[in-house]
């Protein structure tokens, strides 16, 4: 193969490295999966207990199909916890690595502060200030750029969805400035 | 030939300006969706679901099952021009697609993989439109026991059939179903595991779990991988294209095997992955050269491409007929139809003959035009990968999360796709399948009222479930597939204690990375 065949390359500078060192691994999450699913059965399960679980003149209780799914669920993950802790011996794959975990952050906690701001700011000036910033700071690609970018995208979704669509989207104060 | 008429009437109904329009764009969003790494079939179709709120249904349904032919189209440009399958099924075309694209025979993979795409989808088409009139109207006969039994095959057929430890499938149906049950209970209007909230009142809304699972989690799991790509350019020339056609008729078993195995495999649930496979090594073991396999063989792409297309478009077949789907997908397209205020069921072939048939038609008419637009585009689409990643990522946020807020108009909704999101990052790692989830969480309620109202017309007696042949048997195969595994274990075990020679299990296709638990040898 000649490098003259290749003609669309795409890098990756900020890659998570192959031999990033494990921050958990498999067996630890599937340990606490079981364990929560678990936890979430035995809840459900009390509160369609108290629901009621027996049959009235009408016919099944609210909370009879409920309980027997909770007591599936917890069966099930009761089974999964068992099976994982039994077997001890099967090598430790990694869940994620540090370095996945850093890339795995660096959208989630935008993520999380986009949906907290959203709140606040509306969604087009959250939407905006998410894309820009992202482009800029995590993909190092021009100011510029990334403005611009943002604001095409910003101003395409509202011209869809508020104007054309008659979507009604949470506003914050630029929004009201403007009248909308 | 009644359906040949209701279906000429969906023509009619399609032949609009508006539909067309429509149409082109659902196309080229979906290519788009399924060129884009970190997105596919399930995740577009989710996340543009918002888009079709305002629209009517028909104009609504045909605009999202064509992102769903695009995504299709669009998977097989990045197996085979970047070796990097856009969807699980697209997996099997990498084999032999990539192999030819690095021989410099890309232009000719991508046209094997555009025609035989849509040779799949146009068998399962066909069958639907002539099958589901008549499965539509024999389920008209079914009384709530026949649903509730037909709902438990499915869910059996998943646990029983599905490739994943099996409690893992068990723990994701019955959190579906549980968290379908979340919020006002319809029989009895008793408030269930709202533990008080008033943002419980309303339930988890099904788009907007769809969206944190398929969306966002998809997000971060992309972002783990290394986005560095290098691939081939390619045009196709009408040339190209030409000579692939012409020898078309010289493949024409390989072509009618993998239709049939993806048909067959999609009306069943989960089955596009299975149905790639499965045609791929059919196509492998009837050659008379098998060794050349996996070196660019132009068969190696027919083959996978044929049945997972063919698979993916018959999942819509017990959807439009019984109201179940057969793939995710299609279970986020039910919920769409529900958003829309239409009950699935086969009352739909009754109620509603302008949105099913004006759908079947568009089946027909975006699978001709997908393929002459990918056929024709694929430089545009293939340089979107020069995209960059750090750009697309906000933007899939800011569309899952208009998305999830639009559905309700509720702020809970984007902290609840927020949450989602992480789950299905989570579960996704440990392998926790997330399509019983969703498809779980679509049936969940109807599932429930059918159970109810069976169980109510029974005084109480689980016996109602075999009261008469159609319902005895159907919950019959519904146990029996439930149990297939450990079915299927005795009998090999004695098929090799009779014939100790035959050894070899020509079982269910062995998929990579997943081992099959009961291969002992």
């Amino acid at each position: 193969m000649t490098s003259s065949d290749l003609e669309i390359v795409v890098e990756d500078p900020t890659a998570p490295e192959a031999d990033s060192p494990s921050v958990v691994d498999t067996r630890t999450i599937e340990i606490a999966v079981s364990l929560l699913l678990l936890a979430l059965a035995v809840v459900l399960g009390y509160d369609n207990w108290r629901t009621g679980i027996a049959w009235d003149s009408t016919g099944p209780q609210p909370g009879y199909f409920p309980f027997y799914l909770s007591v599936i669920l917890g069966g099930a993950s009761l089974y999964g916890l068992v099976t994982t802790l039994v077997a001890h011996g099967a090598a430790a794959e990694t869940f994620v690595s540090r370095a996945q975990l850093r890339r795995v952050l660096l959208v989630f906690v935008p993520t999380a502060l986009f949906c907290l701001a959203m709140q606040y700011l509306g969604i087009y000036v959250a939407s905006f200030v998410l894309i820009a910033g992202f482009m800029r700071l995590v993909g190092k690609i021009a100011l510029w750029k990334s403005l611009l970018t943002a604001f095409l995208f910003t101003a395409i979704m509202f011209v869809t969805f508020d104007l054309a669509f008659d979507v009604i989207m949470p506003k914050g104060p630029l929004e009201a400035a403007f009248g909308y | 030939m009644e359906a040949f008429g209701l279906l000429l009437h969906g023509f009619a109904v399609l032949m609009t300006w508006k539909i067309l329009l429509l149409m082109m764009v659902g196309l080229v969003l979906g290519i788009f969706v399924g060129v884009l790494p970190g997105l596919g079939g399930p995740n577009g179709v989710a996340i543009l679901l918002p888009l079709t709120f305002a629209m009517d249904p028909t104009s609504a349904i045909v605009m999202l099952s064509c992102i769903y032919w695009g995504a299709l189209f669009g998977g097989a440009i990045t197996s085979i021009l970047f070796n990097i399958p856009g969807e699980a099924w697209s997996v099997a075309t990498t084999f032999d697609g990539y192999p030819m694209a690095q021989q410099g025979k890309a232009a000719e993979a991508l046209t094997a993989a555009f025609t035989s795409s849509f040779i799949g989808s146009l068998v399962a088409v066909l069958l639907i439109t002539f099958l589901s009139p008549t499965i539509s109207s024999f389920a008209l006969k079914f009384g709530p026991p026949e649903f509730f039994a037909v709902y438990l095959l499915t869910f059996c057929s998943f646990v029983g059939l599905g490739r994943e430890a099996k409690h893992k499938t068990v723990i994701s149906m019955a959190l579906g179903l549980l968290i379908a049950g979340v919020g006002m209970d319809t029989v009895s209007g008793t408030l269930r595991m709202t533990f008080g909230s008033t943002d419980l009142l309303r339930g988890i809304n099904f788009l907007v779990a769809v969206i944190g699972l398929f969306g966002i989690s998809e997000i971060l799991l992309t972002m783990e991988e290394r986005l560095a790509l290098r691939g081939h350019a390619a045009k196709i020339s009408l040339r190209v294209v030409l000579s692939v056609w012409k020898d078309l008729p010289k493949y024409w078993a390989t072509l009618l095997r993998s239709s049939f195995i993806g048909c067959w495999l999609g009306i069943t649930p989960g089955g596009a992955i299975a149905a790639s496979f499965m045609g791929y090594n059919l196509a492998k073991r009837f050659s008379k050269d098998p060794e050349s396999f996996g070196k660019g063989r132009i068969e190696g792409v027919f083959a996978p491409e044929t049945a997972a297309h063919a698979s993916g478009t018959a999942a819509l077949l017990p959807m439009l007929a019984l109201g179940i789907p057969g793939s995710g997908t299609a279970a986020i397209l039910l919920g769409g139809l529900m958003v829309w205020g239409l009950n699935p069921g086969p009352l739909l072939f009754v109620e509603h003959k302008d949105f099913v048939w004006g759908l079947i038609a568009s089946m027909y008419l975006g699978n001709v035009v997908g393929l002459v637009l990918v056929l024709t585009t694929v430089p545009i689409f293939a340089s979107i990968l020069r995209v960059p990643f750090a750009a697309v990522a906000p933007m899939i946020v800011v569309s899952c999360a208009i998305g999830a807020y639009a559905i309700q108009n509720a702020m809970f909704d984007i902290w609840l796709m927020l949450g989602f999101g992480v789950a299905g990052y989570v579960f996704k790692k440990i392998g926790i399948p997330l399509a019983p989830f969703t498809l779980a969480l679509v049936l969940g309620s109807r599932a429930e009222d059918a159970f109810r109202l069976a169980m109510i017309g029974s005084g109480g007696s689980v016996g109602i479930f075999w009261s008469n042949g159609l319902v005895g048997a159907i919950t019959t195969l519904a146990i029996t597939l439930l149990f297939w595994p450990v079915i299927d274990k005795v009998f090999t075990g004695i098929g090799q204690v009779l014939r100790p020679a035959r050894a070899q299990i020509i079982g269910p296709v062995k998929v990579s990375r997943v081992p099959r638990q009961s291969s002992t040898e």
